[in-house]
């Protein structure tokens, strides 16, 4: 098993490297650099910056030289921690991305607990009970959650709220409490907000998960074992729950690598509807003025999160499957 | 002790009867458990409709799409009552006229019903001029207003264009940038996945941490990133360029879902007693692989593909909700909802929810479809 | 009321007229169309017939595993519970089966305690997340009241009865790591953990290689001498009747055709379908020039109906006017020997509203 785990990290770093370097060519892709576009800002509102101080900013960021040189000095600062300059904001890439990192990291884990719960009972429910009313029930709220687009979701849960219950959901607190320091209530205006987003980027999640989890239930109920299970004359709760879902979800913790990137995506989009303080808003209006280092920076860490969780995922696999453990 | 048992000569008896389960192909046995599906008969005949709706869409809308019209900004959609201008019932619909006041205090329009103009709405009026499909010219409109009277279905948005018209020019692109974008995914992911399945080794390796790393971005950042990487609209990046690349980019990271899938397919097959013996016979390596491997995986790659349409749209929708997909004056359902992106907004102009509602039902029959061709191929389950 | 049979022991399963269909979307399939049998206590039972004559449903039926959507629509099976005394079989209940409650709490009593399953794949048969320790001792656990830990020591003991060397070893093993024959002997371990009565082996050693079928037939002849046990044996291979059985039923789509002691079977079938496949062996010994005789025409789907005798469209002793007018009733030549067939008997079969 640790040697799995030794393995899997191994992996983990040499993927690493060639994400750092797609993630770098992106930078690279906008025609012209920022560094133009910036100076010419400048010249538009009447200042102008000297000379030297363009050349050291050249030299800086390496406007003038060939690809690999360019690579190498940003990685050689990414890795010490200097993620770039953001042009717009006038601050180090790296203290805009951590002061939305943690939100985004923790709507994700409770969105990614929250859509497995829900999609293994869910799934195991609707295989056990094929044709009966819930399960239609069940099958029609799976078709609106894949169908309905996460942010379109947002949007009518907002309006809604606003209109029937008269709440104000956007945003994770209540106008009061967005710079008080924390109390009990605080905490319970938090919950009252986040199940919001939680639900919204969750669904999407929930209703396709809940269909796979149903669809290999259902093989696994096929299965030759199962029958040996019952003709031990085991409660039919328990062959279901001990001997059918155990290897129903092998494929399910396969399919958790797939499960996180839905979940991040999903989180960016959303986080502009509803005005959440997470990676999203930011990036993308990085994106739209051409704010390369900190798209880049944003990019980046969302891909390390990513890794880091398909990291925990395998674990979980091995740990749940003898067989993947002796490959 | 035991009597010869007594037997009659072959010719005189009888044929057994055999039902006809057992003689169909695959194929008609596929098509047999699809149209049995209601759901995925529904799905089926629900796109069909509405991929022709989208062909005729300036026909079917009462307006041009381009046409913005500043007595009508941000209107609502027009009420239609089935009463003429005197209060009898006919059964003609009949548009009661909206009129337009501006308040200079607030300085944005107002609009009020005016029951006492009704405006007959008439079939096959002629109307705004318009280029159907790029080749046919027309003005003639299905329904309509004669007169200077305009009919807003679906109301107006903030520049004071038809969101009928909108929604519906909208759909040719939303609707078929699935398709382009899937199609491009078969083919990139198939030769991919069969050559790293079939060869494996280190072939199979490269392959294999592609798509890893591919896989390790979020969807929408990276498209989003890699739009906006984009050039801008010019006279050499013409709107259609960009919907192509745009395509490109979608399906840059959805060909990683096919290429998975078949790979594991192909290497199945490899290990499968029909390839050993078609090895044996001296097949080639082409041989294998195009005429007894991917017609098997054929009816696999179908389901795949259908089911990752939906993804596509909703893909393109985001990215143009953002501002990154598409951008005018082309048209798609994700751009018409950039204006609907408060919920102030959407709370006051609902109507500009309409091509939201156009994806989902979309997206819901696709869901159906792609559902019903993988309960049909599977031929095993009850 | 438990009649005696051949060995002068009360048969431990009574099966009369069982009818199980299954409701599909391509039609109604009577996988069994009346089937009546008794089981011999202490005896090997073979149920032999073609793929998909019924002989596997008819196991499931008894042990009330029939998957849906499959339903036993109508007959009687009558479990004569007991116990061996002084070499003598005492029944203490006759339990109707098909009476049981679905899963309920006295089949669920029934199933590992009184009657066990083996199963044809090994590869499958056993569940590839749980230790074979773990899914055997689950079976002593549910039906004896021990603790954990003896329920282990017991299943130790059974797992290296079965004929594992290493016993403590490899109940810490996974299914995976076993061979195939070393599978299926675990399989045997499993079903035999809590001494059930009675031992359905559906075609066990049919995936099997020669070499470890032979072992696995002789395990089970010990095995069933060393607990009086009563064995259902399902399979097609005429082979492995002849090594292990001591009465046989013929089944063809749905029915048994013929039902005799082994003996008689081999050197006195009556019914046409039971010499045809004794026709269709190859045998050393005989004329390398010759043809082999398969049985004519192939098995219809089990969706059709066919009228009158099922048979009568492959039977080289095809009576017209009779075969397919209807179906023969069954007809006991004496000492036991039953067919269902038109040449012995112009009984016919009362029809009854379970079609």
């Amino acid at each position: 098993m640790l040697n799995y785990i030794i393995r899997r990290i191994g992996y983990l770093f040499v993927t690493l490297i060639f994400v750092c370097i797609i993630g770098f060519v992106i930078i690279e892709l906008p025609p012209g650099s920022y560094l133009e576009f910036e100076i010419q800002r400048i010249r538009l509102l009447g200042g102008d910056l000297g000379q030297d101080q363009i050349r050291a900013l050249e030299i800086q960021y390496g406007v003038g030289d060939p690809f690999p040189v360019k690579f190498w000095k940003w990685i050689s600062r990414f890795v010490q921690g200097d993620f770039g300059e953001s042009f717009e904001y006038n601050m180090p890439a790296r203290t805009l991305v951590f002061a939305r990192l943690p939100f985004t990291i923790i709507i994700s884990v409770l969105t990614l607990v929250f859509s497995w719960t829900i999609s293994i009972f869910v799934g195991v429910y609707s295989a056990t009970h094929r044709r009966t009313v819930l399960d239609y029930t069940i099958t029609t709220l799976q078709f609106i959650g894949l169908s309905v687009p996460a942010f379109l979701l947002a949007l009518v849960i907002m309006v809604f709220a606003q209109r029937t219950l008269g709440l104000h959901v956007s945003g994770l607190y209540s106008d009061q409490y967005i710079n008080a320091p924390w109390s009990w209530d605080k905490f319970v205006d938090l919950l009252k907000h986040i199940w919001v987003p939680i639900v919204v980027i969750g669904a999407n999640n929930t209703a396709w998960l809940s269909r796979v989890m149903r669809s290999n239930l259902l093989d696994v109920l096929g299965m030759q074992y199962v029958q040996t299970a019952r003709s031990k004359g085991l409660l039919e709760r328990r062959v279901i729950w001990k001997h059918a879902v155990r290897n129903a979800l092998h494929p399910l913790v396969m399919v958790l690598g797939m499960s996180l990137p839905q979940i991040i995506s999903g989180e960016t989009i959303v986080a502009i509807v509803l005005n959440l303080p997470t990676t999203g808003p930011l990036y993308f209006r990085a994106l739209l003025q051409q704010d390369m280092y900190l798209a880049a920076s944003f990019l980046m860490m969302l891909a390390v999160m990513l890794l880091i969780g398909n990291l925990f995922a395998d674990i979980l696999l091995a740990w749940l499957d003898p067989r993947i453990r002796f490959e | 002790m035991t009597e010869a048992v007594p037997t009659l000569p072959r010719e005189e008896l009888i044929a057994e009867p055999v039902s006809e389960v057992g003689l169909m192909s695959q194929w008609k046995l596929m098509a047999l458990r699809f149209r049995r599906n209601k759901l995925a008969m529904i799905g089926l005949v629900g796109l069909v409709v509405m991929y022709i709706i989208m062909a005729l869409a300036p026909f079917l809308s009462p307006n041009n799409y381009l046409f913005q019209n500043q007595d009508y900004v941000s209107g609502p959609p027009t009420p239609i009552v089935f009463r003429d201008a005197q209060g009898n019932f006919t059964l003609r619909p009949h548009a009661i006229a909206i009129s337009t006041e501006l308040d200079p205090v607030a300085f944005k329009f107002v609009y009020a019903r005016d029951d006492e103009i009704r405006h007959p709405i008439k079939l096959f009026v002629r109307g705004d001029a318009y280029s159907m499909l790029g080749f046919v010219k027309s003005d003639l409109h299905l329904f309509g207003i004669e007169g200077g009277a305009r009919l807003y279905p679906f109301g107006a948005d903030p520049l004071g264009r038809d969101m009928m018209a909108r929604v519906l020019q909208g759909g040719q692109i939303s609707m078929t940038i699935g398709l382009v974008g899937v199609a491009m995914s078969i083919i990139f992911g198939s030769i991919l996945g069969t050559a790293s399945g079939y060869y494996g080794g280190i072939v199979d390796d490269i392959m294999q941490r592609l798509i890893e790393i591919i896989a390790s971005f979020p969807t929408v950042p990276l498209w989003a990133a890699l739009a906006a990487a984009l050039p801008t609209t010019s006279s050499t990046f013409t709107p259609l360029h960009r919907y192509f690349l745009i395509t490109v980019i979608l399906s840059l990271v959805n060909w990683t879902g096919l290429a998975r899938q078949l790979r594991a397919k192909v290497m199945s097959y490899s290990n499968s007693d029909f390839t050993m013996a078609a090895l044996a016979a001296g097949a080639s390596d082409a041989r294998i692989i195009f005429i007894h491997m991917l017609p098997n995986a054929a009816s696999h790659i179908i389901v795949v593909a259908a089911l990752a349409i939906p993804g596509m749209i909703l893909g393109e929708t985001s990215l143009s909700f953002l501002g990154l997909g598409i951008l005018p004056p082309l048209v798609s359902w994700g751009a018409l909802l950039k204006d609907a992106q408060q919920v102030s907004v959407v709370i006051q102009q609902p109507w500009l929810i309409i091509p939201g509602i156009a994806v989902v039902i979309t997206v819901l029959f696709f869901s159906f479809l792609g559902d019903g061709l993988r309960d049909a191929v599977d031929p095993y389950s009850i | 009321m438990a009649e005696k049979t051949a060995n002068g022991q009360p048969p431990v399963l009574s099966v009369r007229d069982l009818k199980t269909y299954f409701y599909t979307d391509l039609g109604v399939s009577r996988a069994l169309n009346g089937v009546n049998f008794d089981v011999p206590y202490g005896k090997v039972m073979g149920l032999v017939g073609e793929s998909g004559c019924g002989k596997s449903v008819t196991s499931l039926s008894i042990m009330r595993l029939v998957p849906k959507p499959g339903k036993i629509v109508q007959g009687s099976i009558v479990y004569n519970s007991g116990k061996r005394v002084n070499g003598q079989y005492q029944v203490a209940k006759a339990i109707e089966m098909t009476r049981l409650e679905d899963n309920g709490p006295e089949v669920r009593a029934i199933r590992g305690r009184d009657m066990a399953m083996i199963f044809q794949e090994p590869m499958t048969s056993l569940n590839p997340s749980y230790t074979v320790g773990n899914q055997v001792a689950e079976t002593i656990i549910l039906h004896q009241e021990v603790s954990r830990a003896e329920a282990m020591n017991r299943a130790i003991e059974i797992v290296g009865r079965v004929g594992l060397a290493n016993p403590q070893d490899i109940v810490k093993r996974y299914p995976h790591e076993l061979s195939g024959g070393m599978r299926q002997r675990a399989m045997v371990a499993l079903a035999l953990s809590c001494r059930p009565t009675i031992l359905f082996a559906d075609e066990p050693t049919t995936a099997l290689d020669v070499t470890t079928e032979a072992q696995i037939l002789d395990l089970m002849r010990e095995l069933q001498d060393e607990m009086g046990m009563t064995i259902v044996f399902i399979t097609h291979n005429l082979g492995v009747v002849a090594q292990i059985c001591d009465a046989v039923g013929v089944m063809y789509l749905g029915r048994i055709v013929e039902l005799a002691d082994v003996d008689s079977i081999f050197y006195d079938p009556k019914h046409p379908y039971t010499a045809a496949l004794l026709r269709s062996i190859p045998h050393v010994g005989s004329r390398t020039k010759a043809r082999l005789a398969p049985i004519r025409g192939v098995v219809p789907d089990p969706y059709t109906t066919i009228s009158g005798c099922p048979f009568h469209p492959r039977c080289d002793s095809f009576m017209p006017g009779v075969c397919d007018a209807a179906a023969p009733a069954r007809h006991d030549l004496g000492d036991g020997h039953i067919v269902r067939c038109f040449l012995y008997s112009d009984e016919v079969e009362v029809e009854d509203n379970g079609k």
